[in-house]
């Protein structure tokens, strides 16, 4: 209720990471308290420091209600929108009590809270052919095509391009050159779209870059960033399995089969097998396989590491010649994962637009996935057809 | 010095569909905004965009409401043209990628919306103005090398010749604080409203008004500037916007004794009677002592009416916003409420075809005034007018262009007067206000005095008050004296911009001595057509003071004014 919000306001204290590119100095810590209702954003914090103490605090920013996407910044350490983050929660997340306000990472800062976005996060963006290369004909009037299928992709077009996701990817961070979370999101907007025509095309380009799809790490730093509830990873997730398991796509990054190899592993074994993952991931699921030339190309080159894993007792030879096991009932229960998924007539694919039952559960309002099935939605529920 | 046929100022959906527009003509176009053209603030449009493509549906029927809901101030030759024009304008976006909600038999489906006769706005979800802003700027990255764009260039000034045409800008690169004179035969205005010289407002910190002051300066006439649109649902504390799709789905608006209160002036349409009438019935319930909340001052908005799973699909942003902005669950309990500034149905003077009076000046979008609004706008109509309006001055202007050679002025005088200016802001000694301080005096004495209802008093002050902040401005004090994204001194030159539009709003205000639309006089409580069905016209002053008043008619074609009732 709106009387939750009737709280006097507070001392906050913020330190921000200034910089500034003219003065030749290297970047430095500033603090500033502000006086603010406890549920009012870090964002109008900053602004009121801006205001009343130093006006040249630079930050990106507009909306003020987490559409425009201007204002991505880390508090406390994590990437966030500053007008979607409540000073409470900031306050409570500090080390010291302290919020702590710094720019993104992964990309390159020009001032204070500024951070040059083209060089990475727009140049990426235009790496995937952002636009619908449509059907044709060109209908006269409307493309018809299903419900589901466009409230499907607006969970990526709700993206607001904030660089949130691109701040903390690890795997970006490691290799600057990965396509990234954003840009592989916008990717699926197209992919997913019905009116586009060349969606193999996109899948087998983004399959076949070394920096494209196969290149997440699947850490879920970019779902926890994102302030809209894209999921980029889980975009990304999705078109990898459109282009392996609809499109047949075989990379020539070894993505798919290294994944296959992850998949029938812990089928077999209900936990990865490490020794087993180089020759499955080349030589695929057989006794055969081991012996590709691309698995023992590879093998040979993992030689160093192995030692390493072997001097440091972190690997030992009955483990690289024997699976790992775990408890027979366990096993049972991960492959009956596998049954009920595989027993699908269809992939459930994740979309927080696609709300299920009148009376679920307040997922979405706790800001949490529901797995709710676009193709089974009851069309007794919906809103009015014109 | 760049040159080009036609340059864009603003680089939200009116400057992007310019920008396309005159492309496809062939003209070499470049598009210029003081902010990453995704920020611009259509992105914050919600709702969706009206127009007459259901097979039942007809395009007079839509002219008819936007004219009804202009209270019969709009011009309906140029609603005419949005309004027929417009379902060719959504089937191409659509064509373009945008992916509006459809119905079971997957065409485009239609929601309802204030002051429309029947269900014409097409959505998506409620983000459908990011969704057409960022489909338009897809296509700005297919077109790259067809369309050059000046991301983050502060526009200071607009550039004339020694015939007084339009042939340019100053600019300063926000990144670097390189200011540079572009060259174009033809200059598109779209950069926005004026809503920041308002406190609170729905609109962004970068809506200040830039266009139509400069405009202004430049000598082109401002007109419908007393029309300024108060939304009726926005959240009490922070002005942010809940949008009219919530009404459109159904939700009901409660006072204090848990009454639908909208009965009483809109026995038909209720919640979704034209914006100006829900936002005084309910102004007229918080101040005779039937609002909700600590001191009274809201209304409960109750979408819990509306079916859950439906809020959750297509309403999804309204549920974040109450959650994070609000601590509501919007579809269990109600939320609070009230009216806020949102728009400003005037602006910069033009035609059909998005002409100023100033030769190859142009202008589309809320920072124009064709008058496709009158004295309201309807709700999912400005989208539309940004769009329609933006298109053809696109293909006017690239036109327009195909006719002449690119002008040569004098551009290095107007260049070092806009750097001097700066200079002599950033060497202003630390006396007197803040530039912040201002700025919010500006926006609260425009929120007291040219709000819902105003009066002959009120607005007198408020113009004696706007004096006084025009004189403290010309020394407020900035503490950045870089050139890397100061911020500060941009937000010096914007308070001026600011000022000018308070200035010819309260002008107008006061001008205008009945009640029609968004101005409702207190002390003049009739809609008079003898003396007032007419545009008021201003006019920057020769020697640059006070603003001058003249008049223009309205154009009728189909509909005769009548009473207005929802």
């Amino acid at each position: 209720m709106a009387e939750a919000h009737d709280r006097p306001p507070e001392k906050f204290t913020l330190r921000m990471r200034r910089y500034d590119p003219e003065s030749g100095n290297a970047p430095y810590w500033d603090e500033h308290t502000v006086e603010l209702e406890p549920h009012r954003s870090v964002l109008e914090a900053v602004l009121q420091a801006k205001d009343r103490f130093d006006g040249s605090i630079g930050i990106r920013c507009s909306c003020r209600q987490a559409i425009c996407g201007s204002c991505g910044i880390r508090v406390n350490g994590e990437p966030a929108l500053a007008c979607h983050t409540h000073l409470d929660a900031a306050k409570a997340g500090a080390r010291d009590g302290v919020i702590e306000i710094e720019p993104m990472g992964n990309m390159p800062v020009l001032k204070d809270l500024i951070v040059d976005m083209d060089a990475v996060h727009w140049k990426k963006i235009q790496r995937v052919t952002p636009w619908l290369l449509a059907k044709q004909p060109v209908p006269e009037r409307e493309y018809i095509v299903s419900k589901d299928s466009m409230v499907d992709v607006t969970q990526t077009m709700a993206c607001i391009q904030c660089g949130a996701c691109v701040s903390d990817c690890l795997a970006m961070e490691v290799d600057p050159g990965f396509i990234g979370p954003a840009a592989l999101a916008k990717a699926y907007r197209f992919v997913g779209d019905p009116r586009d025509d060349e969606p193999f095309e996109r899948l087998n380009d983004l399959a076949q870059d070394p920096q494209g799809l196969f290149d997440c790490t699947h850490c879920f730093k970019c779902v926890q960033a994102c302030p809209k509830d894209v999921n980029p990873m889980g975009q990304i997730m999705r078109l990898r399995r459109i282009a392996t398991a609809d499109h047949k796509i075989v990379d020539q990054n070894n993505g798919a089969r290294h994944e296959a190899a992850f998949a029938s592993l812990i089928e077999n074994n209900g936990i990865l097998w490490e020794a087993e993952l180089i020759p499955r991931s080349y030589g695929g699921n057989s006794w055969f396989g081991k012996f590709a030339p691309a698995a023992g190309k590879e093998l040979v080159a993992s030689i160093p590491t192995a030692i390493r894993g072997l001097l440091r007792g972190k690997m030992t030879i009955p483990k690289i010649l024997k699976p790992h096991k775990i408890p027979s009932q366990d096993l049972k229960a991960v492959r009956s994962i596998y049954e009920r998924i595989e027993s699908r007539p269809e992939r459930y694919e994740l979309n927080l637009y696609i709300a299920g039952e009148d009376e679920a559960p307040a997922a979405v309002a706790a800001g949490v996935a529901s797995e709710a099935a676009g193709n089974q939605a009851d069309p007794a529920t919906e809103g009015s057809a014109q | 010095m760049p040159e080009h046929d036609v340059l864009i100022i603003g680089a939200g959906l009116a400057g992007q569909r310019a920008a396309l527009a005159a492309a496809q003509q062939g003209a070499s176009v470049a598009i210029m905004s003081k902010v990453h053209p995704v920020r611009s603030h259509s992105v914050a449009a919600a709702g969706g965009i009206n127009a007459a493509i259901s097979v039942d549906d007809d395009w007079r029927s839509h002219a008819y409401d936007t004219v009804k809901g202009s209270d019969f101030l709009g011009d309906q030759d140029a609603i005419e043209i949005m309004c027929s024009e417009a379902p060719q304008e959504v089937m191409h976006l659509e064509h373009m990628g945008v992916t509006f909600h459809r119905n079971e038999k997957g065409e485009m489906d239609l929601r309802a919306f204030g002051g429309a006769s029947m269900k014409r706005t097409a959505y998506v979800a409620d983000i459908t103005g990011q969704a057409l802003l960022h489909v338009l700027y897809e296509q700005l990255m297919k077109h790259h090398e067809t369309v050059a764009r000046y991301e983050e260039w502060f526009t200071t000034s607009l550039l004339l010749d020694e015939q007084g045409h339009c042939c340019g800008a100053i600019a300063r690169e926000v990144r670097s604080g390189r200011m540079e004179a572009f060259i174009a035969k033809n200059v598109i205005l779209a950069c926005g409203g004026a809503g920041q010289a308002y406190k609170p407002t729905t609109n962004g910190l970068i809506v200040t008004g830039d266009g139509i002051a400069m405009a202004y300066r430049a000598g082109a006439p401002l007109m419908d500037m007393e029309m300024v649109q108060y939304h009726p649902t926005c959240l009490v504390e922070t002005g942010i916007l809940i949008t009219e799709g919530a009404r459109g789905e159904g939700a009901h608006l409660l006072n204090a004794n848990g009454e639908r209160f909208m009965e009483k002036s809109a026995p038909n349409k209720m919640e979704l009677a034209s914006r100006d009438v829900v936002s005084r019935a309910e102004q007229i319930e918080i101040n005779e002592g039937r609002g909700v909340g600590p001191n009274g001052s809201g209304i409960f908005l109750d979408v819990t009416v509306v079916p859950r799973r439906r809020t959750l699909e297509a309403l999804r942003e309204i549920v974040n916003l109450g959650r994070d902005f609000a601590g509501v669950d919007i579809t269990r309990e109600p939320i609070m409420i009230r009216p806020g500034q949102h728009y400003i149905m005037g602006g910069v003077k033009t035609d059909v075809d998005g002409r100023t009076p100033i030769d190859g000046l142009y202008a589309a979008g809320e920072v124009a005034c064709v008058s496709v609004h009158g004295g309201n706008r309807l709700g999912a109509n400005s989208l539309l007018d940004t769009l329609i309006f933006g298109r053809r001055a696109g293909e006017h202007a690239a036109a327009r262009a195909a006719t002449m050679g690119m002008p040569a002025p004098d551009a290095n005088a107007k260049l070092r007067e806009d750097s001097a200016a700066i200079e002599a802001i950033l060497a202003r000694p630390r006396e007197g206000r803040r530039v912040s301080e201002i700025k919010n005096e500006l926006g609260e004495t425009m929120n007291k005095h040219a709000a819902v209802f105003r009066d002959e008093q009120g607005l007198q002050s408020a113009l004696e008050t706007i004096g006084r902040l025009r004189e403290e401005s010309d020394s407020a004090w900035v503490d950045d004296r870089g050139t890397v994204f100061n911020q500060d001194v941009l937000g010096a030159i914007e308070l001026g911009f600011m000022i000018d539009c308070a200035h010819t709003t309260v002008v107008a205000a006061l001008e205008r001595k009945e009640s029609r639309g968004a101005q409702y006089r207190t002390d003049y409580p009739e809609r008079k057509d003898d003396e007032w069905l007419k545009h008021i016209d201003i006019s920057r002053g020769e020697d640059g003071a006070e603003p001058q008043v003249s008049y223009s008619p309205v154009t009728i074609t189909q509909w005769q004014p009548e009473e207005r009732k929802y």
